[in-house]
């Protein structure tokens, strides 16, 4: 089978005028004719990129930001030419940059389903075929004749979602488009895109959601400045991805603190994933641990350590306490590690509360809001939720039917 | 279907794409003239109520103050058909010109051929034509005026075709130029009111005294497509060198600005 994609060692060349405006006015143009040549600074957005992309597949393109992501989707998408190299293609591209292109304020709904259509490429009659369709997908009727201007944004982004959806043409390159809108309206349009893509139409998808990604694409694609780091299985891909953003956090998640003579207090608190590094992103299926070091001149043997958790909002998740006179003691430390299990704690950000308690009489030393990290999502169940509440942990649970 | 992604190598007009995407235009122009009469009270109105006041006051100060020569028909009628094809010119220059830059959102998301958008812009400034020539056949009957109606389906049809391929070279040119250097957007105000003088709308050519003044007007491809258009109404010896001259330059203006246009409009996303 021919790849419906060749994409064939593309570069992309950019040039970085140092001082001047982002473009040109003719004073410039003719004072740089008797000037010196100005130092430009060469930038490659894109460097020697080739893959290939068969017929129904979905590929994940995932990276950092500036890694020339969209760079490579404008190519794609003939909005901005490559510098060398070639992309051979066969079949009809359409691409959602954005959703919403050319969407004009002051005409109506319904004028902006036809405009926005046929910017995308559709024909007028096909936009009239499926206008019952795309309207009962967007959730608008009752607007349809009101100007857009009018419409809350959400609104405009279901609309536009809408019209996008029922794009026919056999490749979709689609950027970041799901990063908007509610819970309900994501999950709409996840469900929207697994089937296009099950209809054996191919889908190239950029997105910072991992989750999504991770359950949109069998295959991906890693940028990384410019290069293509890896193309793989998409979970591969993503792992890969996710080691490398390890590699540039590490060691920000240790917390040394100064130490007092005299009063027990952490000295050390800190999160390690199982390979032992220092990190503070952990993937949903993966077990983190915490590391303390106390310090403890004035131990006494019914003091505790206390550990909290709390999710983004502020909310404590659960609370652990130990006596320290379990716990072996050198040199007047004590060096604890808490194992966390893998499935546990869903995706989002999280942070820790610590103190030194001495049960019913004082707490000694108390660290709030401490070692923050964030639990990524690798394709778990929520991966459509990103902006909803789905509670903060994951429940071994049993269902079954009674009829 | 297959096709090739690349940098360009040879500049085409590209017929075959803008064919495919025809469609493009009935809905840039359809948006534009929507958009346009959005929320005012009169509505296409404007379109009529423009050229006619434009047309009251030349009258008043060329026709009666100043006593300018009108080739033997009413000031008003010798005026109006000029300004019904400058308007066509100079609102379609400036929307030309600006369309670009004013549509980047567009040009930065979503591939068509570009030359989309210039020419629908000026499709906007014909359906304000088609509006205007209404209120024009009211004042040819209002002044009696005598037409010669075989006349007419000839010159008027030639005139306003050179008034389009004059609008859609300098339009285009200015398109591409705007998206490069900004300062276009002051010079374009400027050159279609000096424009105006250098073409005769409200004045009949016979009364610049010097040969070569007239050749120097002939220049300006408008020249031809007044000068057409005006034939149908107004009886009268055509010069037919200067006309040719006038034509050459509509086409050379033609040449240039799309040439120029397609060969700088693959990066017009990276400079909007």
């Amino acid at each position: 089978m021919k790849p419906i994609l060749e994409i064939q060692n593309i570069s992309k060349r950019f040039r970085i005028k140092h001082e001047s405006q982002p473009y040109l006015s003719i004073r410039d143009a003719i004072c740089s004719m008797f000037k010196s040549k100005t130092t430009d600074e060469e930038f490659y957005a894109l460097k020697h990129v080739s893959f290939n992309v068969f017929p129904g597949e979905s590929i994940g393109i995932i990276g950092k930001n500036g890694a020339g992501k969209s760079t490579l989707l404008k190519i794609l998408s003939k909005i901005t030419p490559p510098t060398s190299g070639k992309i051979i293609s066969r079949g009809r591209i359409a691409s959602l940059l954005e959703v919403g292109t050319g969407f004009h304020a002051e005409l109506s709904g319904r004028e902006n389903i036809f405009l926005n259509g046929s910017i995308l490429g559709m024909k007028r009659r096909e936009i009239q075929n499926k206008f019952d369709e795309i309207v009962d997908f967007s959730g608008v009727e009752k607007f349809l004749d009101t100007p857009l201007k009018h419409f809350s944004s959400g609104m405009q982004l279901r609309l536009a979602f809408a019209v996008a959806a029922f794009l026919e043409n056999e490749i979709l390159i689609i950027d970041e488009v799901l990063a908007v809108g509610d819970a309900e309206f994501q999950k709409k349009c996840m469900g929207k895109m697994d089937e296009v893509s099950n209809s054996g139409r191919t889908i190239l998808f950029v997105s910072h959601n991992m989750g999504a990604i991770a359950q949109l694409c069998k295959k991906g694609v890693l940028l990384a400045e410019g290069k293509t780091s890896i193309i793989s299985d998409m979970h591969q891909v993503i792992d890969k991805y996710l080691d490398s953003n390890i590699k540039s956090s590490r060691d920000l998640n240790r917390k040394h603190l100064t130490k007092w003579k005299n009063k027990n207090q952490f000295v050390e608190l800190q999160m390690i994933n199982s390979e032992g590094h220092y990190v503070n992103e952990f993937k949903h299926n993966e077990k983190y641990f915490v590391q303390v070091k106390l310090y403890l001149p004035e131990y006494n043997p019914s003091l505790e350590l206390a550990i909290s958790l709390y999710d983004r909002s502020k909310n404590r998740i659960f609370t652990i306490h130990e006596p320290l006179s379990k716990f072996k003691m050198s040199n007047e430390e004590i060096i604890v590690k808490i194992m966390f299990p893998s499935n546990f704690l869903t995706p989002g950000n999280y942070s820790w509360l610590m103190c030194i308690n001495h049960p019913g009489i004082i707490i000694q030393d108390i660290q709030d809001d401490i070692c923050e990290f964030i639990i990524v999502d690798n394709g778990s169940q929520f991966y459509n939720y990103q902006a909803g509440s789905y509670g903060s942990v994951f429940v071994n649970y049993e269902i079954e039917s009674i009829y | 279907m297959e096709y090739e992604i690349k940098s360009q190598s040879k500049i085409t007009v590209g017929f075959a794409e803008l064919w495919q995407f025809r469609e493009l235009f009935y809905f840039f122009t359809w948006r534009d003239i929507k958009v346009k009469y959005k929320q005012t009270v009169l509505g296409f109105v404007w379109a009529i109520l423009q050229p006619f006041l434009m047309m009251l006051i030349f009258s008043v100060f060329f026709g009666k103050a100043l006593k300018v020569p009108s080739d033997n028909v009413p000031y008003p009628v010798f005026v109006f058909s000029g300004l019904l094809l400058w308007t066509v010119f100079s609102s379609g220059v400036s929307n030309a010109g600006n369309s670009m830059v004013s549509n980047a959102n567009i040009i930065k998301k979503i591939y068509f051929p570009r030359l989309i958008i210039p020419f629908s812009s000026i499709l906007v400034s014909l359906f304000d034509f088609l509006m205007a020539l209404v209120v024009f056949v009211g004042i040819l009957i209002y002044y009696q005026t005598n037409i010669d109606y075989t006349r007419m389906i000839i010159f008027l049809p030639c005139g306003l075709l050179i008034a389009i391929i004059s609008t859609f070279g300098i339009g285009t040119f200015l398109a591409a130029l705007n998206i490069k250097y900004r300062d276009f957007r002051y010079v374009i105000p400027f050159l279609i009111q000096v424009l105006m003088f250098l073409t005769p709308v409200i004045y009949p050519i016979s009364i610049l005294p010097k040969l070569w003044m007239k050749y120097i007007i002939a220049i300006n491809p408008m020249y031809a497509a007044i000068e057409l258009f005006r034939n149908g109404i107004i009886k009268k010896p055509l010069d037919l060198n200067l006309i040719l001259i006038s034509l050459f330059s509509a086409v050379l203006f033609l040449l240039i600005g799309v040439l120029y246009f397609r060969k700088t409009e693959a990066y017009f996303a990276d400079l909007a």
